[in-house]
């Protein structure tokens, strides 16, 4: 216990200090979110449209704004003045990081319940991967976000689910659901899990009572969370404020998923084509744009709809979901969550980037199993940092953080392998021990990060100037997108060969 | 914090006692010297995100308008007061990194990144200075602790990073120069000292220490007058070269000096946990000079390493107790020896170090928009946790009070004057306990017959 709070702590210094930095628009939108609650009545919460940043999270969020704004208008009445657009003082800014920070209380409970049944070495490694996170502490804590909270709910939800308590365990994931809807990818595991887990194998009676059981408490969630609005029959509006299908089919910045290869194969075919004289036309609809009509982004390619996206979606989930429901062991259940949040966002319409921390932080507890997995998180876990950099507009106080956060993160990553998974004690083994964890080809990977990083944060500003700006994110963006495709399937295979 | 860990060499299970601040095994201290410095890094980098004092106030722009001015060569705006190291490294500073980005703006704008040099330029000078320490040979156990409380002192990051000042470079400077005498070296330990010295006239305040102890030193060799003549040609060789520049005429010279030694300023300034400061309540002194403490005489009978630390201590201490126009950064000083006598003397240097400084710096604190957050505590002992409880939660208390309360209006300094009275109070003890444990020492040693000055 001492251990974890010892860790909190010092990860709350770090995050109390990046208060004064660079701060996006979600700051901002958090703050309307604070102050559309607060002075609005629960009927007007998702039809309101004084400033476009319109409450797109579930309901259950929407109440811990509501509960956040009664001490935020304590401090400063201006926070929650819904006319106060763009308010940037400091009572609102420290008050807002602050509540991060102590939002982030629920990933300490997450990690310490997941964590509990590890041994002392391991337990702490998985203390500093979730709590110390660098891609977390980043997104929560400079750019604004309240991941942490809600992974800390995930984690909540594994622990319990890998401790046989189902019941429990679903609970917590309805919660999760309801206070941001994206986590319900994971959604089918959990279903066939708890069905064939929770649901079966007493007898049909008790089976079925327990459906009912599991149902009803699911349903109480969905009503205390989505009942008000059923009330004032704005389910309709609701639907469409959470699920902004006009977005195209990429984020502003790619998110390194597989799409990235489809449009490269796209623009490449379209090019080869039209040399060969075969009429291509260019189209006018842009992938990042809303879908125009009829009108696809693609030259070439089969257009790409959000229904495709999903049935690809659940096609990636399914050789899980076909051992889920063989052998629905609890000890598996983290890996296959992780692994339907990452088909989630291999194939998912408008990812964004933050959405790799819902596979990410998982994967942090399987970090420890093995020497393998620790490797593999390793390579992801860099991967990802690296992603969270001009997407999130850094200024360029803010890089040497970044890079900080990273060495130290690696540091302790890199030389804890060794001793907690060969026995050995030696630090000339660190070396040796990160190749043996991260393979060859990993190492020439890694070495591949620091080359994109190099050029994009040095020479391409050097040698090309202005020109071609969009060609470093592309950059970073392709070749993370080979990692993560790559992390997919290795997952893949991981749970397929586990017993 | 000192205790020894436990390791079963049975594969993958290492259970350590102390709090976990790392996973991996024994031999890795290097990894742990690593991560706490990077850590220490990563800390100044983050307090440098933050504002710097007098970030928006003009026309007092502070100390880091006055760098840049060094390299723009504008002496009037700032008067440079100190000695000729800190021109020379602000001017290859302003030089190489601060005019290729912000040529000759002066209204305050900040290029962020020209505040990260001077983050990585502190870090660079504390850890050469420890790493020379690394001699000493102590256990393995307690020397990155050692390590991390100097580079994590927080007041030394805030008044650096936050307050914007490079105190550690001549901090840094001295540590290497204790570290070098502790391990016998003496000429390398007198030139660093000289650079600290040249670069910051404060570090005169453990110059008796320094001066007795060495001197001390040599009379114990075969060949006293020999080893006195090498120390003393060490020490002017380091002054002439650093001096040059100024030595062409006297004038020169003098004029370098009174810049260095202003007193046309107050006796004191600001409510600095001083002698003169708390007593002025009662007594208000005027011209008075500096006062110092002869009992280094003990230290010049039989030089140890450990009464050296003490004198350390003591020489700075007194010097900020009593000497004239002090400053509150002055009480950086006491506490880079009290830091490495906190090892060994957790109880009573531990708190000093942790609790008081920084309640003394809170006024200077305060003016900054920056939040204070405590460090880890070491482990004191049972008995004194009263004592230091009831200390510590008067401090809160006065905290809590001098945040929320308004001062009643004939005394609008009231808070900052109690604060001040109470730290006095407790430097006071700190600095006799110091002093008695530096007498002990001598005695506990064959010898000299002990011969007590008073102040």
């Amino acid at each position: 216990m001492a251990d974890l709070a010892w860790f909190w702590c010092a990860a709350a210094c770090v995050k109390v200090l990046l208060a004064p930095a660079y701060r996006s628009t979600d700051f901002e939108v958090h703050r309307h979110w604070l102050a559309l609650t607060s002075s609005l009545p629960i009927s007007q919460w998702y039809v309101d449209a004084s400033s476009p940043w319109t409450l797109d999270y579930p309901p259950l969020f929407a109440y811990f704004e509501f509960l956040l704004s009664i001490p935020a208008a304590i401090v400063d009445p201006a926070i929650v003045d819904i006319r106060n657009l763009g308010y940037e003082a400091e009572s609102v800014v420290l008050f807002q990081r602050l509540s991060v920070v102590f939002a982030d209380l629920s990933l300490l409970v997450g990690a310490g319940l997941i964590a509990r049944r590890l041994s002392g070495g391991k337990r702490r490694l998985v203390y500093a991967l979730i709590l110390w996170s660098p891609a977390l502490i980043i997104v929560d804590h400079v750019h604004f976000q309240y991941n942490g909270l809600l992974l800390g709910v995930l984690l909540l939800s594994l622990a319990l689910l890998t401790e046989g308590r189902d019941l429990e365990g679903g609970l917590a994931f309805a919660v999760l659901i309801c206070s941001k809807h994206l986590f319900a990818i994971a959604a089918p595991v959990y279903f066939v899990y708890l069905l064939r887990h929770y649901c079966s194998g007493r007898g049909i009676w008790r089976d079925l009572g327990r459906f009912l059981k599991m149902g009803a408490v699911v349903g109480v969630v969905a009503a205390v969370s989505f009942g008000p609005f059923l009330y004032h029959g704005q389910m309709k509006q609701v639907f469409y404020r959470l699920f902004p299908f006009g977005r195209g089919l990429c984020h502003a910045y790619w998110a390194p998923n597989f799409w990235v290869f489809y449009i490269i194969l796209d623009k490449f075919m379209a090019f080869f084509l039209r040399k060969f004289g075969y009429p291509v036309e260019i189209p006018s609809a842009s992938f990042t744009g809303g879908l125009v009509g009829s009108s696809s982004p693609f030259a070439v390619l089969p257009q790409v709809t959000p229904a495709v996206s999903l049935v690809l979606v659940i096609v990636g989930m399914s050789p899980c979901l076909v051992r889920v429901w063989k052998k629905p062991e609890p000890r598996h259940v983290v890996r296959w969550v992780s692994y339907a949040y990452t088909c989630g966002f291999i194939f998912g319409w408008h990812v964004h980037e933050k959405a790799s921390l819902h596979f990410v932080i998982p994967l942090a507890v399987i970090a420890a199993d093995s020497l393998e997995d620790a490797g593999h998180y390793f390579l992801l876990a860099t991967g990802d940092l690296l992603l969270f950099d001009v997407p999130l507009l850094f200024g360029p106080e803010e890089y040497p953080v970044k890079l900080l956060l990273l060495l130290i993160h690696s540091i302790i990553v890199l030389s804890s392998l060794s001793p907690l998974f060969s026995g050995k004690v030696s630090q000339e083994d660190v070396p040796t021990t990160t190749t043996a964890a991260v393979g060859p080809a990993g190492m020439w990977y890694l070495a591949g990060f620091a080359a994109v990083e190099v050029w994009g944060q040095l020479l391409h500003p050097l040698l090309l100037g202005d020109r071609l700006p969009f060609l470093p994110l592309m950059l970073v963006s392709t070749y993370c997108a080979f990692g993560m495709v790559y992390s997919w399937t290795w997952q893949l295979r991981r749970i397929l060969a586990a017993g | 914090m000192g205790r020894r860990r436990k390791e079963s060499p049975t594969a993958g299970e290492v259970e350590e006692e102390r709090p976990p601040y790392f996973f991996g095994a024994a031999s890795t201290s290097m990894v742990r010297i690593l991560a706490v410095s990077l850590f220490a890094l990563l800390v100044r980098v983050l307090v440098a995100l933050g504002p710097y004092s007098g970030r928006r106030r003009p026309p007092m722009y502070g100390d880091y308008e006055w760098y840049r001015n060094t390299s723009s060569n504008d002496l009037a705006y700032w008067g440079l007061d100190y000695p000729p190291l800190t021109a020379y490294q602000s001017y290859v500073h302003g030089r190489l990194f601060l005019q290729p980005f912000v040529p000759d703006s002066m209204d305050g704008s900040v290029v962020g990144s020209s505040r990260i040099f001077p983050a990585a330029l502190c870090f660079v000078f504390i850890y050469f200075g420890r790493r020379i320490r690394r001699g000493r040979g102590d256990g393995s156990v307690t020397h990155e602790w050692l390590l991390a409380m100097i580079l994590l002192n927080p007041c030394l990051i805030l008044i650096d990073h936050g307050h914007f000042q490079y105190n550690c470079i001549s901090l840094g400077f001295m540590i290497g120069a204790v570290a070098a005498i502790l391990s016998g070296r003496e000429l390398l330990g007198s030139f660093l000292f000289c650079l600290s010295l040249n670069h910051k006239q404060m570090s005169a305040y453990y110059a008796p220490a320094f001066f007795a102890h060495l001197l001390g030193k040599c009379l114990r060799r075969h060949n006293p007058i020999l080893s006195v003549m090498k120390l003393a040609i060490v020490v002017l060789a380091t002054f002439v070269l650093m001096w040059w520049p100024y030595l062409y005429s006297l004038d020169a010279a003098r004029e370098v000096l009174s810049r260095l030694a202003p007193f046309e300023r107050g006796i004191y300034e600001d409510y600095v946990a001083n002698f003169w400061c708390s007593t002025s309540t009662l007594i208000k002194w005027k011209m008075r000079f500096t006062v110092k403490s002869l009992k280094l005489f003990s230290l010049y009978q039989v030089p140890s390493n450990h009464g050296f630390l003490h004198a350390l201590l003591n020489s700075s201490f007194s010097f900020y107790l009593f000497s004239y126009q002090v400053h509150e950064k002055s009480i950086l000083l006491p506490l880079i020896p009290a830091s490495l006598l906190a090892l060994e003397e957790p109880t009573a240097f531990g708190w000093l170090t942790y609790t008081h400084s920084l309640l003394s710096l809170f006024g200077l604190i305060y003016r900054l928009p920056i939040e204070v957050h405590g460090r880890r505590r070491p482990r004191i002992p049972w008995k004194l946790q009263t004592v230091m409880a009831l200390s510590s939660f008067s401090s809160a208390l006065l905290h809590l009070v001098y945040l929320i309360v308004r001062p009643p209006r004939r005394y609008p300094f009231l808070f900052e004057a109690l604060i001040m009275a109470l730290c006095f109070a407790q430097f006071v003890i700190l600095a006799i306990y110091s002093n008695i444990r530096q007498w002990t020492l001598r005695d506990a040693s064959p010898g000299f017959p002990s011969e007590k000055k008073k102040i």
